[in-house]
């Protein structure tokens, strides 16, 4: 039998444009389906208690990445969180770290955008293009396997404890997808095109600790990238042999 | 008042694709619901078909047969020269994404892997693993980040201005601070997606709303075969979330509670790889007629994965195994996945040509909420895609024609007498009213799902046009909480609404009047085709009196003559 149990979801209510009424947690009890997930309750307090709630959302399954935000102290999607998987019938729920809050738990992503689009998040190439498909192998396919699996949802860079010292830092997912690139057989990026990354504001700023793979719901491991992309450029410093 | 030349409404892959291919030479500009990124075009899963002969079974694949699997599939409601056209610019587009970056799987020879996907006479169907929208949508994001596509974020169109015969650009609104800004442009495109949302199940995205294609028709834009709506044989019991036909494409079963596979007695030949309305309907039937499995949250049927074994599973289907773990916690390499049909897919919307022209000069429309219609009664998987970037790529052709060949008379004044009456709309809504927009809408999805689904008959379709009165009646008296109109996602919804309350209408009327069944459109009390009276699109247009005026358009028949549709 399906089982319905009352739920407190705690929620952190802020308002940029008024500024005077600090952060504060508001309480909302609604019996729920224990089977539903966080992002269901949410969508029935703004539709039915109350209709000032802001929060982002879209595909509810775990692929448009707008739902990212802290449950319970651990970041992930909401949609993708049922509500029965704490043990306890109080849920937080805190907006994504690192950022600044517009209302509740939106926040402005700007920023995690500029330093995506920074990285020249694009195929680069010099060849022309041939009549049919660039060939590549299964092999070569496979090497971006797990890169080619971030969704944007900016859980990583919610995660980054470099990010929360230093906002001027590249991030997780921006690194991440420079990789992506830099990996692709049919990429031809020049080894310059790491220079944006080479310093402290890029891979050699990362602390290697991981959080980010910790918070990544798509299993993308953003550290791995990081240590790859330090070893190409110490690769190329050494020898000159480019970075591919 | 903002202004461009060309305003896209949208940011899937139709309208990236549009932006894409006229930014260089025009001032373009861009406004997305949500992030781009964020676009219900990143859902989809299986694939994009096109006739590149690379799976070694298919060396003689060519792009007229795979014009004669989409016509056939669309149970010959396609309009036959939209849909060579479609088949035709197939190759180059897939090629296109290909060079632009887009990471497809492939084959032992380096070349882009294909698959068989339903309906198809060919493996056809290109793919990236189980995640194909997502990584199309990615290269085409990171096309436009390249080229420099102004976009405005969490923006949402509120209403088009048309002066009964040109377009001159839409009032919108700004979500993030709360502001009515009329946009003027010369050209406007939307793109804005199907209207998945108006039924209680459905796979699509929360955003699926059909708002695009509601806020065409109240101004005046003709509305095409509104009644075909696909439902999907597979979503994930209770959460309603897709399971991708690749499922079967890649060898798949369907079982029902006798683990039988049940197919053979409907589509002995095609199986589980039959068209998807066929597939659904029997799903539906094995269910109705006592033969489904029981669930708390409904019946259901298996779809068993477990043959294929784990590596296949876990090298083809990444991402539908782990939405059944995160979803249900079941892992389909050792346990078969429930599923029932849902609401899948749009093929009605705006009325469009091949050109993605409307009836008004200067609208343009493409992807899921526009109608052209290549799809018909039933879409074929690995179409949807296809269609998005296609006629994207061509409305960039047409509207640029249109920009070079067109003396363009602009009226900022009726731009500016709209935006006053938005405001007082709103005004309304926030001060006036005692009910709640979800309270609506909850009764309007459950009307849907229940009286205009996979069967239907007059009775309960005569209802359900009953029932949308009454709460069309009822959103008259919406109200909205909260008078702040920054970030107010409950204004949103109610604004959306009264755009729903004209999509469901115009749904459930056409399938109210056709009386036969073909593709999708399947009625109890006309159970076969009708092609002497009903091979003809159904034309929707507003009256003066706001009550829909129904017509009808010929069907475009080049070579593939109707005949019975058999698998």
């Amino acid at each position: 039998m399906i089982t319905e149990n009352y739920y407190t979801f705690k929620i952190l209510r802020y308002d940029a444009k008024e500024p005077d009424v600090e952060p504060h947690f508001e309480s909302y009890r609604i019996k729920v389906v224990s089977g539903l997930t966080v992002l269901m309750v949410l969508l029935r307090i703004q539709e039915e208690i109350d209709g000032t709630l802001s929060f982002r959302s879209s595909c509810r399954s775990a692929v448009c990445g707008s739902c990212a935000m802290v449950i319970n102290g651990k970041i992930d999607l909401a949609c993708r969180t049922q509500v029965a998987t704490f043990g306890s019938n109080t849920i937080v729920l805190e907006p994504l770290p690192n950022f600044e809050i517009i209302k509740d738990l939106v926040v402005d992503m700007t920023p995690f955008w500029n330093m995506y689009e920074k990285i020249r998040p694009y195929l680069i190439r010099t060849s022309p293009d041939p009549e049919k498909e660039i060939q590549q192998s299964e092999e070569e396919r496979s090497r971006i396997d797990q890169v080619v699996n971030c969704i944007l949802c900016a859980c990583c860079y919610g995660a980054c404890p470099v990010l929360s010292r230093d906002p001027e830092y590249a991030g997780p997912a921006a690194i991440a997808k420079l990789e992506r690139f830099v990996l692709d057989s049919r990429d031809e990026r020049p080894a310059s095109a790491l220079d944006a990354v080479n310093n402290e504001k890029g891979v050699w700023g990362c602390d290697t600790i991981l959080r980010c793979i910790d918070a990544c719901p798509k299993d993308v491991r953003p550290t791995d990238s990081v240590v790859g992309l330090r070893k190409k450029l110490i690769k190329n410093r050494l020898f000159g042999k480019g970075i591919k | 008042m903002l202004s461009h030349d060309v305003l896209i409404v949208g940011g899937g892959l139709a309208g990236l694709r549009a932006a894409v291919g006229l930014c260089d030479k025009y001032d373009v500009g861009l406004i997305s619901k949500v992030y781009p990124i964020r676009s219900h075009s990143i859902a989809a899963q299986g694939g994009i078909n096109a006739a590149l002969a690379n799976n070694p079974n298919a060396k003689d694949d060519t792009w007229e047969k795979h014009t004669f699997d989409t016509v056939k599939g669309s149970d010959y409601l396609a309009d036959q020269d939209a849909a060579e056209l479609m088949c035709q610019e197939a190759i180059k587009i897939v090629y296109e994404m290909e060079h632009w970056g887009c990471p497809f799987s492939r084959f032992p020879d380096g070349t882009i892997a294909q698959r068989p996907f339903g309906g198809a006479g060919y493996p056809r169907t290109c793919y990236s693993t189980d995640l194909t929208g997502h990584v199309l949508l990615n290269t085409l994001h990171e096309r436009a980040v390249y080229k420099g596509v102004r976009v405005y974020p969490e923006w949402f169109v509120i209403a088009l201005v048309n002066d009964g015969g040109q377009c001159h650009g839409v009032i919108a609104f700004d979500l993030k601070n709360g502001e009515v800004i009329p946009v003027r442009a010369k050209a406007t495109l939307f793109a804005t997606g199907g209207y998945g949302r108006v039924y209680f199940y459905s796979t699509n995205a929360l955003i699926n709303t059909g708002s695009g294609i509601g806020i065409a028709y109240k101004a005046g834009v003709p509305i095409k075969d509104m009644e075909f709506v696909q439902f999907h044989p597979t979503a994930l019991i209770g959460t309603n979330i897709l399971m991708t036909e690749a499922c079967r494409g890649e060898g798949g079963y369907l079982t029902n509670k006798d683990g039988e596979r049940f197919m053979k007695r409907y589509v002995p030949n095609a199986m589980e790889l039959a068209p998807r309305d066929i597939v659904s309907r029997s799903i539906q039937t094995e269910i109705d007629e006592g033969r489904g499995l029981e669930h708390p949250l409904g019946k259901y049927i298996n779809l068993d994965l477990r043959h294929l074994g784990a590596e296949k599973i876990l090298a083809k289907l990444p991402g539908i195994r782990n939405i059944c773990l995160d979803f249900i916690g079941i892992d389909p390499i050792l346990e078969p996945i429930p599923i029932m049909p849902c609401q899948h897919y749009s093929m009605g919307g705006i009325d469009t040509n091949e050109k993605c022209a409307t009836d008004v000069k200067g609208f343009y429309a493409a992807g899921e909420c526009a109608c052209v219609s290549v799809h018909g009664a039933n879409r074929l998987g690995g179409n949807s895609l296809l269609e998005t970037i296609v006629f994207g790529k061509l409305a960039s052709f047409a509207i640029d024609e249109y920009l070079q060949s067109s003396e363009i008379r602009q009226d900022e004044g009726l731009l500016i007498s709209k935006k006053g009456e938005i405001e007082t709309k709103i005004h309304r809504l926030v001060n006036e009213g005692d009910e709640k927009p979800y309270t609506i809408l909850a009764d309007l999805r459950k009307t849907m799902s229940s009286l205009v689904g996979i069967f239907r008959k007059r009775e309960e379709l005569g209802q359900a046009l009953e029932d949308i009165e009454a709460v069309k009646e009822r959103y008259r008296r919406v109200h909205v909480s909260s008078s702040k109109l920054y970030m107010n996602h409950e204004l949103l919804n109610a604004i959306e609404l009264e755009y729903m309350l004209e999509v469901a209408h115009t749904i459930a009327l056409g399938a109210y009047l056709r009386e036969e069944s073909r593709g999708a459109h399947f009625r109890r009390d006309f159970s076969t085709r009708n092609d002497a009276g009903w091979l003809k699109h159904t034309i929707a247009k507003m009256g003066p009196d706001g009550e829909p005026v129904i017509s009808s358009k010929k069907v475009i028949i080049t070579k593939y003559q109707p005949m019975e549709r058999k698998y």
